[in-house]
């Protein structure tokens, strides 16, 4: 404990710091703090009357109890009889406590405003001061009322001692930030700005931060401050550093008041008089020229002081905006800071250069900083520096640039999905991951792809406990004038499912809901407004109160008669439906509505499909699910196939309806991820596209001058979901399409695929979906034929290919260490259960391409387990319904002759020797 | 200024002075994120951050982090100062300050920055003047302190 050196010690006081101090433990400090507590509750309670000192002793500990972060719910009257003590210490104390425990009790306030009136009238410049601190800590509408009168008479009288007066300044400014309405400056007005010229320093920067404040609120009747200001910044920027004595700071002088002088005139235009302008500008430039003097402290105070003043000189440039020469060279001089060694100057260049970069005057001087700006995009280890540079290229673009800013835009936005995908790893709190999803759309909507929006509803869907905060948080967002049209999506989805649980609120009634989303209604694409229609038919079921004004929406020749089919459709079918079921037969209908078309894939299967560099492995994220507490509802894995509202979110069964305008893999918004590349078209024995989906799921299998197949897949352990896009590439209609699949020879008895029949009929340019469930019984080299026949014209078409439904699907990733690893390894040494292969590249040898294939393939991929870095080592486990294989790879690169040795070992021979066939053709 | 916390390495709050009306609750949930947002950040960092929508100006001292939220069209660079100011009074009174000087003397702490900020603008930036009023403040004390009876001998040794 530290020798209490100045003041009044209060042992008691250090005597009980140092006990909490020693507290082993959290509840061991409760504890000795409620021995405490009771204590002085029986002091206070006590009939023996408690000396000043006691008394101040106590509160003190309450005070400090108090900012330990425990509640106090006594002792307030003991400070208030404190501050009519005529000890000082005492009074001091007393305020302290009532400055920090604002307690709104009437009573104990008209006794706190007595001790106050009768201090302000004591003429001791010390309890004044101490009564105006407290004042201006409190701030509260009852001090307002009270003093709000009074205050202004002590600033300005004539006799006020200085340091009363600042501090009558700043608690004038206080209340007036509470309650405006009760601060009447009137006839004082010209003797407060008067103040700006008063021998203190210390009165003019107290009295400045209120003239500042005034200014912005009543400019005209403050004007007068201008010319003022500038004379007395004209006096200090001039003044030698010594001038100034104790207001000199690290050799500059006056820094604070500068910056507010500075500050108090950007609340005016330039000044009229030009005497007046002409003396600023002579400031402004000698604040520029003395930025280029060396430095005369190498002192991080000196600089920042200078620079302070520097910055609020060149915001006041910009704020005139009228002055080309004070602008260009304002840029030059933050052009500099932009490459200066100090983060913090990096950081307010770029933020400041983003505002010049809005005057015509700068625009060009500033865009010549592009590269440097780019470079701090892409360089800046601070995110909160690398932000500000992207607010400044976005500011900086125009015509002339725009294709290099947008670029590296672009790029840096590849980590949206990245974002996506952590804030679900790690989400454990829905409410959180729903703000962060959100926030995404609303700051990146354009990057955001579908996955992201499919991927919050999904979530929302299954989590009951989220959907009235999902629902709260979307009303508010769609408040934006101007919000994301992914944003109206998510809205218009969950305010239908759910804005029931906000229509409680008057401010969120069904009509207020429905009202705010229509008014979106106009300026979306079709798809999106094809979502608010059948919203709005779900309000008619949850809001019967909305059926006429919806229906009268829906009647609107806009909807009823829309020139796009599936609009004019959904608004007829939507109107009947809501005028003649009846209210039962509505609800459910409405209830049993398939969600809006969802088309299999979330978040996770784009992840699947890309595989890219830097992403999360499936493996890893299923980990950060289970830590986290299962974001995606029960994750249950067992094999029973019926979808409940906590079944997994993974898309494979939870049996999403077949869509009526399914997607193809290419269309996603912006597809910031995207690798593959346009398809190949391929004969129509098609083992290039076959071998192509060794290691990816989605992309098009097939395509030719009539038609084109887009396959999407996903599997979880021995079983698979295809989904088959046909889309007809011709003006005329494909007839009598079928489809067969088939399992040649023996795959029959190793692989059972189900399909469902098609449409016969494909019309010109549509596009038909099919599903293919697939189980695998036990492992197989074979892979299953898709025939397809239609009639275009006359001809009939006949065409068959390989499915690409390979083993290596069917891989568990399985993490191990090293040793394991090894271990394995060597248990299955004998000759058959290995596979080598030794081949040229065919395919770039780059790490990263090499690791997302590998990863693609569907083992876990391993890090720091095979002595050479060079080489990689993955492991996975095939699950068949029979048995489960377990895989070990060894890839190992020789980079200088461009060959791969590849080795498999597997607990199968047969599997060793498919997976080494299919995985030579890959790299 | 909006509010000014300082808080030790191990995110415990050593004071708080906030400037606009707020709940305790808000406050604590305020002190919670921005500690631990602070402690985050790496040393070499700036020291501003964007934060609601307020600015976020912190300085490291020791083991103390000193830590204010300022409105949009405050300046950074001078609040850091501010801090740097109330680091230096700090110092010269209690004469290298520590952080134990600051949680055993909290109250004098407090008075202190009153001296120097009220509702979160500079009141008075001489070193020399802040001083002066402390000192005379702690000279009112020793007066009245001499009239006092003098206090038992359990209240000595700390027992009361």
């Amino acid at each position: 404990m530290p020798a209490v050196s100045k003041g009044d010690g209060m042992r008691g006081l250090a005597v009980f710091i140092s006990d909490i101090r020693n507290c082993k433990s959290k509840e061991a400090e409760i504890k000795r703090i409620n021995k405490e507590l009771a204590n002085i509750r029986s002091k206070f309670k006590g009939d023996k009357a408690l000396d000043g000192y006691s008394k101040k002793k106590y509160v003190c500990k309450l005070l400090f109890i108090f900012l330990l972060g425990h509640d106090i719910d006594f002792g307030h009257m003991e400070a208030v009889n404190l501050l009519s003590s005529n000890k000082y210490t005492e009074k001091q104390i007393g305020y302290l406590f009532i400055s920090v425990l604002v307690n709104s009790n009437s009573e104990l306030i008209r006794l706190i405003n007595n001790a106050i009136k009768n201090d302000l009238s004591s003429r001791n410049p010390t309890f004044m001061c101490l009564a105006l601190h407290c004042i201006a800590n409190v701030g509260s509408r009852e001090m307002a009322e009270a003093f709000a009168s009074e205050i202004p008479r002590i600033l300005v009288a004539g006799d006020t001692m200085d340091s009363v007066k600042q501090s009558a300044a700043l608690c004038l400014l206080r209340l007036y930030k509470t309650s405006p309405d009760l601060v009447l400056m009137g006839e004082w007005t010209s003797r407060v700005v008067h103040l700006l010229n008063d021998q203190h320093m210390g009165v003019v920067t107290a009295a400045i931060s209120l003239i500042t404040c005034l200014s912005q609120k009543n400019p005209d009747e403050f004007k007068t401050c201008v010319s003022l200001a500038v004379s007395r910044l004209s006096r200090i920027v001039s003044s030698a550093s010594t001038d100034l004595q104790d207001y000199t700071y690290y050799f500059v002088p006056a820094p604070w008041l500068s910056c507010k002088l500075l500050r108090l005139l950007q609340c005016y235009p330039p000044p009229e008089d030009g005497a007046v302008k002409g003396r600023l500008v002579e400031c402004l430039e000698t604040i520029l020229n003395k930025a280029q003097e060396p430095p005369k402290s190498k002192k991080v105070q000196h600089s920042n002081a200078k620079n302070a003043i520097l910055f609020e000189a060149i915001a006041l440039i910009i704020h005139y905006d009228s002055e080309p020469n004070l602008l260009v060279r304002a840029c030059n001089q933050l052009g500099q800071f932009l490459q200066h060694r100090e983060t913090n100057l990096r950081y307010l260049a770029l933020e400041s250069m983003c505002t010049l970069a809005s005057s015509e005057f700068s625009h060009e001087a500033v865009k010549t900083h592009i590269e440097t700006v780019i470079n701090a995009l892409k360089t800046e280890r601070d995110v909160s520096v690398r932000q500000r540079a992207a607010d400044l290229l976005y500011a900086m673009c125009d015509r002339s640039n725009a294709k290099q800013i947008v670029a590296e835009m672009l790029s840096y936005l590849e980590t949206v999905l990245k974002v996506a995908i952590l804030a679900e790893k790690y989400a454990v709190d829905y409410s959180w991951y729903v703000d962060t999803i959100l926030n995404l759309i609303r700051i990146a909507g354009d990057y955001v792809s579908e996955e992201v929006w499919y991927r919050v509803i999904q979530i929302v869907i299954n989590r009951d406990d989220v959907q009235g905060y999902a629902a709260k948080t979307v009303f508010e967002a769609l408040q934006a004038p101007a919000c994301h049209e992914n944003m109206v999506k998510v809205g218009g989805y969950i305010l239908g499912e759910f804005g029931n649980l906000i229509a409680g609120d008057p401010r969120s009634s069904p009509l207020v809901q429905f009202n705010l989303l229509h008014s979106k209604f106009h300026l979306c694409s079709v798809p999106t407004r094809a979502l608010l229609l059948s919203a709005y038919i779900k309000f008619i079921n949850l809001f019967p109160e909305t059926k006429a004004t919806i229906q009268e929406v829906l009647r609107c020749d806009s909807q009823i008669r829309n020139s796009d089919v599936e609009l004019q459709q959904r608004a007829v079918e939507y109107l009947k439906l809501s005028s003649i079921a009846s209210t039962d037969v509505l609800a459910t209908v409405l209830e049993e509505m398939p969600p809006f078309p969802e088309r299999e894939s979330s978040i996770l299967a784009k992840l699947k499909k890309k595989k890219g560099p830097g992403a999360v492995s499936v493996t890893e994220m299923e980990d950060g699910k289970r830590e986290g507490g299962e974001l995606n509802g029960g994750g249950d894995r067992g094999p029973d196939s019926t979808p409940s509202p906590s079944a997994d979110l993974l898309g494979i069964r939870s049996a999403a309806p077949v869509s009526a305008a399914p997607t193809s893999a290419g269309s996603l918004l912006v597809d910031v991820f995207s690798e593959a590349g346009p398809a190949a078209s391929s004969a129509a024995v098609n083992d290039e596209g076959f071998l192509r989906f060794v290691c990816k799921n989605n992309g098009v299998l097939f395509e030719n001058q009539l038609l084109q197949i887009g396959i999407k897949s996903e599997y979880r352990q021995n079983l698979g979901r295809m989904y088959l896009f046909y889309g007809n590439k011709t003006s005329v209609q494909f007839a009598s399409f079928t489809t067969t699949v088939s399992c040649p020879g023996e795959l029959c008895s190793q692989l059972n695929v189900q399909s469902k029949p098609v449409e016969p009929l494909v019309e010109g340019g549509a596009q038909i979906q099919q599903v293919l469930n697939i189980e695998c019984l036990t492992d197989f080299s074979e892979a299953p034929l898709l025939n397809i026949k239609f009639r275009y014209g006359g001809a009939l078409q006949n065409l068959t290919l390989k499915l690409p439904v390979t083993i290596n699907k069917f891989f568990q990733p399985t993490e191990m260490a090293s040793q394991d690893f090894f271990q394995r390894w060597k248990q299955l040494s004998q000759p058959q259960q290995e596979a080598q292969k030794i081949f040229k590249a065919n395919n770039s040898m780059d790490t990263e391409v090499l690791k997302a294939k590998l990863l693609g393939l569907g083992m876990a991929l391993l890090d720091n387990v095979d002595p050479n870095p060079e080489n990689y080592v993955c492991a996975g486990v095939i699950q068949t319904k029979g048995q489960q294989v377990g895989c070990l790879l060894r890839l190992e690169p020789n980079a200088q002759a461009q060959m791969y040795r590849l080795t498999l070992r597997c607990s199968k021979d047969s599997v060793s020797r498919r997976l080494c066939e299919l995985l030579a053709e890959q790299f | 200024m909006q509010f000014m916390l300082l808080f030790s390495r191990q995110g415990k709050l050593r004071l708080q002075k906030w400037y606009v009306p707020l709940s305790d609750k808000e406050k604590k949930k305020i002190t919670r994120e921005l500690v631990q947002t602070v402690l985050a950040r790496k040393p070499k960092m700036c020291s501003f951050l964007e934060w609601r929508d307020l600015k976020i100006v912190y300085k490291r001292y020791a083991s103390l982090y000193f830590c204010c939220a300022i409105e949009d069209q405050d300046n950074e660079l001078i609040t850091l100062e501010i801090i740097h100011r109330y680091v230096e009074l700090l110092d010269k009174y209690f004469g290298s300050v520590c952080e134990l000087d600051i949680i055993f003397n909290f109250e004098k702490a407090y008075f202190i920055l009153d001296e120097f900020l009220l509702g979160g603008e500079a009141q008075e930036t001489s070193k020399k003047n802040v001083l002066k009023a402390i000192e005379q403040a702690d000279l009112l004390q020793e007066d009245t302190k001499e009239a006092e009876t003098p206090r038992s001998v359990l209240e000595e040794i700390g027992l009361t």
